[in-house]
């Protein structure tokens, strides 16, 4: 009933918009979950669009295969990836800066070349996806998964388990000998931006309809760290704001034909040059809205009224 | 409380300490002096357990401690104030202490360790909202030691405390660490500035180049001709 109506809903936007529109969805998420990993904890991934591999093919597979429904299916697409980050983490998280990254490159690339192997994801022909069974029209599914990644996403940063990530990023040392198991805590949030890539991968197979494993490179690793560091490390609303733009500019810059990616790659190096911290880095939204709401900021809650976590780990 | 025996750390190929002996007592005030690259910053990084030991053992309150990792040496109440304050710069006063009370998940604990610290540095609760990078130099060693204090500690590691400070702020933080000892925490101290370290403390080590060379009650150590030639400038 509710999903016959929304079905119509969707129907009205205009294909091409509706496609931008649930790009949009999958990029917040990929860039949510880069975000807590580079921003946040500041371990530098090269390989993020690797997850969204897995979850993509792990999606892709058991619909193809089992027929799965699909909310099942997004969260098994969702762990597989986390899976993956838990194992790769667990030997490179110990590395840390530019080998960090080099790593996670590597990473990526040899997942690739299995993908591109494989008899299960039809080798280098990819797979094509047939639409999933879901109560609900897919590009709502996407955007309902934004929203939870989301809350999720804002619920860790002001957590307890949030502001260890932080600490990990600006001092490790000083991190450690405050009591923080700082290398369970790089892999586990290694793991929760694995998870988020994971069900950005599915979405997006289900949607596309069709996967390759080239579709996952190292431009689209790049691609979601450009909209992190250009929205603002460590920042939700930068992160949902960069992958907004990025998203959506080269489709505004469609008139420019040609030249358009040129003026992509400039605007890029202006913005950086102009605002090194990205649009929103160090930018308190609660503080904007108290502001322009004319009401001074109060202290925001400490973390011991919202965090459920007991001590250790 | 705490006892090290035949120490050894390496970096690499580089011999950094070569099998040190030290022990602290609980109550006391401990300094352990030496000049530069003498390896008094090695032997607290070992300690405290982010640095791996190559060989000896370490001992505190009874159990061997000699290869937990850092958060669970900090966890049974060693808490390390490291050289250069290592603050966390992008987050506020008050969000370096909660790092601070990372250990203890008892929230009343937590409400009055704030309470304490911003009692020793009336500074830190008017600038509590400040990013610790905006801080000065002996505003962010403030930060440092209220931070570890946060975690309640039994033994305090400080490591060179009067660096890059003004005289009369080292005067201050050499006062407030005495008084810090006065109520109970046991303090291991590292110092460049031997005549300052020697004035608080009860006890003394003199390292020389991975050495463990001379110890003895500070009042001793300041009276040896060795040590008054060679640290205290005479």
């Amino acid at each position: 009933m509710i999903g016959e109506y929304l079905e119509n809903l969707v129907n009205l936007v205009d294909a091409y918009y509706l496609q931008i529109f649930v790009n949009i969805g999958i990029a917040i998420i990929m860039a949510l979950g880069l975000n807590l990993v580079t921003g946040v904890t500041g371990q530098l991934s090269l390989g993020h669009a690797a997850f969204m591999s897995i979850g993509a093919f792990t999606g892709a597979i058991l619909t193809i295969k089992l027929g799965m429904p699909f909310s099942l299916n997004l969260i098994c697409s969702g762990l597989m990836a986390a899976l993956c980050g838990v194992v790769i983490g667990f030997p490179i998280l110990r590395l840390s800066g530019d080998y960090l990254a080099i790593a996670t490159l590597g990473f990526a690339e040899i997942l690739k070349v299995i993908l591109l192997n494989l008899d299960i994801t039809n080798r280098a022909l990819g797979l094509s996806v047939p639409l999933p069974h879901t109560p609900i029209p897919l590009p709502i599914y996407v955007w309902l998964t934004v929203l939870l990644v989301l809350a999720a996403m804002v619920l860790i940063q002001n957590s307890r388990f949030g502001r260890a990530l932080r600490a990990i990023r600006e001092d490790e040392i000083a991190a450690e000998t405050m009591g923080v198991n700082t290398t369970l805590y790089k892999i586990q949030a290694f793991a929760i931006g694995a998870f988020t890539a994971g069900l950005g991968g599915c979405l997006y197979a289900h949607f596309i309809a069709y996967i390759n494993p080239s579709d996952f490179g190292f431009s689209k690793s790049v691609d979601i760290l450009n909209m992190v560091v250009l929205g603002g490390l460590g920042s939700i609303p930068g992160s949902v704001l960069g992958a907004t733009l990025l998203t959506t500019a080269p489709e505004f810059l469609r008139f420019m034909e040609r030249y358009r990616m040129m003026v992509y790659g400039a605007l890029l190096v202006f913005l950086m040059i102009f605002r090194p911290n990205g649009l929103l880095g160090g930018v308190s939204i609660r503080k904007l809205v108290c502001k322009a709401l004319g009401i001074k900021p109060g202290p925001r809650k400490p973390w011991h009224r919202i965090s459920t976590r007991k001590a250790g780990g | 409380m705490l006892t090290v025996e035949n120490l050894t750390v390496n970096y690499g190929a580089i011999r950094a300490l070569n099998g040190i002996s030290l022990d602290v007592r609980e109550g006391e005030i401990v300094a352990l002096i030496g000049s530069n690259g003498a390896g008094k910053t090695t032997t607290l990084n070992a300690i405290s357990g982010v640095l791996p030991i190559t060989a000896g053992t370490i001992r505190f309150m009874g159990r061997d401690i000699t290869h937990l990792p850092p958060h669970q040496i900090t966890a049974l109440g060693i808490v390390h104030v490291p050289e250069g304050r290592r603050v966390f710069p992008r987050m506020t006063v008050m969000e370096n202490l909660e790092m601070g009370a990372y250990t203890c998940s008892d929230k009343e604990t937590v409400r009055k360790g704030f309470k304490e610290v911003f009692q020793w540095f009336p500074r830190l609760e008017e600038r509590k909202r400040q990013l610790a990078a905006t801080l000065s130099g002996g505003e962010q060693q403030m930060l440092a030691m209220g931070r570890a204090l946060m975690a309640r500690p039994k033994l305090m590691l400080m490591d060179e405390p009067s660096m890059g400070l003004a005289p009369m702020l080292v005067d201050e933080i050499f006062k407030i660490i005495q008084a810090i000892n006065a109520k109970g925490t046991t303090i291991l101290l590292v110092e460049q500035n031997a005549h300052l370290a020697l004035s608080i403390a009860h006890r003394a080590f003199v390292l020389e180049t991975g050495e463990m060379v001379l110890s003895g009650s500070a009042a001793e150590l300041a009276n040896n001709p060795e040590v008054r030639k060679a640290y205290l400038g005479e």
